[in-house]
């Protein structure tokens, strides 16, 4: 009879399992420490340059003093735009897929266009809005900007729009229909309705997905020293700021740049956390 | 000849209703349709903007080493070099890291730390790629020279053949510390995807392998591993994506050198870097088709990448569904 | 062990055969649910035992209590005393992976895993033995022989399990489990996913592998458990209500609930 204590080969397999699991938890706490210390290095550099001119001031020529309220507003401005044009087509074709392609030939393959747009590399939508618009316009403007921002919003809504409307029960669908209700009202009255915090979520997320692009702008809005709301001009914005403000060897231009990325910082977390609220309550 | 009788009130109804239909299906399909081209166009304008430098030089664009804005001279090599050992790099940090977190939340973690842990894991996929930049130029940077790379040149540099890639000045900027970067940022596609297809495996599979007497290990190497091998290795082509295409992390460190230089630890380039940091000041239309030309080898690079990942991701959640 | 041996050779079963597994005042509790009452029964040494019972009755669970299946959960626990050869197996201090080489289990649906069907005896067999080429060879030739599958899958071994039928499948998975030389097999429904066809088969082979293994079987089919058992025990919310040889409980039951969920009036 042998009994169940752990010896020689079994203790062997049991030191193995151990030690393999707890490679598990050193990576781990490998990747929890690089989130740490970027957060701390961004939260401590952005906060000592925070002040109340960043938001009263324009960006200050190369060595004084200044803020971000052009960069803050371009920003904005073209975030809003972006919303705007990309967020009813990307809905509108996620819808398409969900609605009426469910498991067609075309609908997989406008799926998995989508997933890769997803992915792309934001320069090469960033080149690519160059080509479509910056060139034949001859000019830099923030509208070149918010459309690179929207194609980069698309996709995410196209995904997220499919996959929260898959999700409601077929039942829905029938019981409206039966009412006699035409398809689009159903749609429209029916299951947009029911999908709102799944759209919403998807909307959040996208928001916060261009709040942090910079690439896609760097040739399209590319940076304006003054202020602007005129989106034909090339326009501020924070991001391609941060981008030459920290490359510059000037100490106020950098404090202005850890103060640009600490807000950046702030309002995709804080956007993205609350898609996720949003998304665990549709769930819960 | 007859009248055609006026249409009853129902009908008209109708007929208006199976219009709205129509012009409600029309748009979405169009929208759907915008998506598909969108793709198209990019791929057709990248394209028609790189053709002149792909002309001029030829396929010996992609191999010649020459980049000399003066003499309108281009050649791709380094920058292609640079993109594909900086992602090799960031892959080789990535994938096991990615892994052991994937293990640890699926198979270690208590549950009540499993949520959280994942949620601060993927807050690194939401910080914004420039921020990783900046903490990366002022922050990583310096550590590497001062810490990481006297340490290689002093350990590693002697080894035969494979050394020259550890030789060189700490300066902290390079190829190998784009490359950490890169690793660091792609490890929560990675591990999100791999903790998802592990989810995916069975419970009686599992089970079935604990029953035999598995430990915890040997059934994530014997079963979970193998049932999802297809979909790990599409997370990882995913990962492998970003950090392919990957500009802002990259850009301010990597030293946007035009010199091939074997070693890791010297200034290099990237395909996406190289359009960052001289696509403004570009001057001559060979000079900017050139580097358009440059996206365009990215594009269609990330395009296989992506969809071979895609593919393989699929090929799992077909199982699945049947 | 040596003071508990008596107690467990004194337990017999219906033909007289000791117990191989003693359950004793046995209580699960899923978080504060409590799905075992005070559960005891025998299972006698190379011998079939019967479960049944409506769902939900337990009889699953306390399957999954005799290989600690459950510990692979948070909030489940049990209490009370499962003798194996008169050892503990509730408690601390145990290698749980020794006790489910003892104890193999087969489950509801087939669960080849992604490999050949070679490699899928083999993965178990490696995990406890190291053998030779030859030895794994014979083991797994032996282990499907038993399993009385080996003729129609000899020439396939190093194809992938997948592509087995849905009875081979499930055959394959007793080859692994016997692969592994357990005492004891546990089966939780096996035949429930299976043709009429496959279900004879297995349930051929659960009478031929009785002469080496000691098996517990839970079976929704009141027909299966009167053709295969030797002993029944028949569950009701989570407590045993009546234990006996398959034949008596399925003619002459004493209790009244026996006796309405054999002819079929609950269930």
């Amino acid at each position: 009879m042998t009994s169940m204590r752990s010896h020689g080969r079994a203790r062997w397999r049991r030191v193995k399992n151990v030690f393999a699991l707890g490679l598990g938890g050193v990576a781990t706490v490998i990747g929890l420490g690089f989130l740490a210390w970027i957060l701390v290095v961004t939260l401590v550099n952005g906060l000592s340059a925070l002040n109340l001119a960043l938001f009263t001031q324009m960006t200050p020529p190369p060595g004084a003093e200044g803020g971000l309220l052009n960069a803050i507003f371009g920003s904005a401005i073209m975030i809003l735009v972006a919303m705007l044009l990309g967020a009813p087509i990307g809905i509108l074709a996620g819808t398409h897929l969900a609605e009426y392609g469910r498991s067609g030939a075309i609908a997989e393959v406008i799926r998995f266009i989508n997933d890769i747009l997803l992915s792309a590399p934001s320069i090469v939508i960033g080149l690519f809005v160059y080509q479509l618009v910056v060139r034949p316009t001859g000019h830099f403007s923030g509208w070149a900007g918010a459309a690179s921002l929207g194609f980069i919003l698309l996709p995410v809504l196209v995904r997220t729009t499919d996959e929260t409307m898959r999700l409601l029960p077929i039942t829905l669908r029938e019981a409206a229909l039966a009412l006699g209700a035409p398809q689009w009202r159903v749609i429209v009255q029916v299951l947009y309705p029911a999908a709102r915090t799944g759209l919403l979520t998807g909307l959040l997320l996208g928001l916060a997905r261009i709040s942090g692009e910079t690439a896609p702008l760097l040739f399209t809005a590319l940076n304006n020293q003054y202020f602007t709301a005129d989106l034909s001009q090339p326009m501020a914005n924070i991001p391609v700021v941060i981008f030459q403000f920290a490359l510059s060897p000037y100490d106020a231009w950098h404090a202005l740049a850890w103060a640009g990325a600490l807000l950046m910082t702030l309002f995709v977390l804080v956007v993205s956390v609350g898609a996720r609220i949003a998304l665990r309550r549709r769930v819960g | 000849m007859s009248v055609a009788l006026p249409a009853s009130r129902a009908e008209q109804a109708r007929v208006r209703r199976g219009s709205g239909d129509r012009v409600f299906r029309l748009l979405v399909a169009f929208c759907a349709g915008f998506v598909l081209l969108s793709l198209g166009a990019v791929a057709a304008l990248m394209l028609t903007g790189g053709l002149p430098a792909l002309r001029n030089f030829g396929f010996a664009f992609l191999y010649r080493s020459v980049w000399d804005p003066v003499r309108q001279d281009f050649g791709a090599f380094v920058p292609i070099y640079g993109t594909l050992v900086t992602s090799l790099i960031a892959m080789l940090i990535a994938v096991p890291i990615s892994f052991g977190i994937a293990l640890f939340l699926s198979e270690v973690a208590p549950s009540w730390l499993r949520a959280p842990v994942a949620a601060a894991i993927e807050l690194l996929a939401g910080i914004p790629s420039i921020i990783y930049g900046m903490w990366g130029l002022f922050v990583f940077v310096p550590f590497m020279a001062d810490w990481v790379e006297p340490w290689i040149d002093d350990n590693l540099g002697a080894i035969p053949f494979l050394g020259a890639l550890f030789r060189g000045p700490p300066l902290g900027i390079g190829m190998l510390t784009a490359g950490i970067i890169l690793g660091v940022m792609v490890i929560p596609f990675i591990s999100s995807v791999m903790r998802d297809v592990f989810a995916l495996v069975p419970p009686t599979l599992r089970e079935s392998a604990f029953g035999l007497g598995a430990t915890r290990w040997e059934v994530v190497r014997g079963v979970v591993l193998p049932y999802t091998r297809t979909a790990v290795v599409g997370g990882i082509f995913l990962g492998l994506g970003r950090a392919l295409g990957e500009t802002m992390a990259v850009t301010f460190v990597l030293g946007n050198a035009h010199e091939f230089a074997i070693s890791l630890l010297k200034p290099g380039n990237s395909i996406a870097a190289a359009i960052a940091n001289e696509f403004t000041e570009a001057d001559s239309d060979m000079y900017r088709s050139s580097l358009v030309a440059l996206g365009f080898v990215l594009f269609v690079v990330t395009f296989i990448v992506l969809a071979l990942a895609k593919l393989m991701l699929i090929r799992l959640a077909r199982r699945e569904g049947t | 062990m040596p003071e508990s041996m008596p107690l467990a050779l004194a337990e017999a079963g219906p033909r007289g055969a000791a117990a191989k597994m003693s359950i004793r005042a046995l209580d699960f509790y899923y978080g504060d649910n409590r799905a075992l009452k005070n559960v005891s029964l025998d299972l006698p040494d190379r011998q079939v035992t019967g479960m049944i019972g409506p769902s939900g009755c337990g009889k699953s669970t306390l399957l999954r209590v005799l290989n600690r299946m459950y510990d692979l959960y948070p909030g489940q626990r049990a209490t009370g005393e499962v003798l194996l050869d008169g050892e503990n197996i509730i408690g601390p201090g145990l290698d749980l992976n020794l006790l489910r080489s003892r104890v193999g289990m087969v489950f509801q649906k087939p669960t080849p895993f992604p490999m050949t069907v070679y490699e899928n005896i083999a993965f178990g067999v490696r995990l406890h033995e190291r053998l030779s080429r030859t030895a794994m060879d014979e083991r797994v030739e032996w282990s499907l022989t038993r399993a009385a599958i080996w003729d129609e899958v000899k020439d396939r071994l190093r194809s992938s399990a997948i592509g087995l039928s849905g009875g081979q499948q499930q055959r394959l998975c007793i080859a692994r489990s016997i692969a592994v030389r357990p005492d004891v097999i546990l089966l939780d429904e096996p035949t429930s996913a299976l043709d009429p066809i496959s279900t004879l088969k297995v349930e051929e082979l659960i009478d031929e592998l009785k002469q080496d293994f000691t098996i517990a079987i839970v079976t929704h089919n009141m027909q299966q458990a009167a053709r295969c058992a030797d002993q029944v025990a028949f569950f009701y919310l989570g407590e045993v209500v009546e234990v006996g040889s398959a034949e008596q409980i399925f003619t002459a039951p004493r209790e009244r609930l026996t006796q309405e969920y054999i002819t079929g009036r609950f269930g």
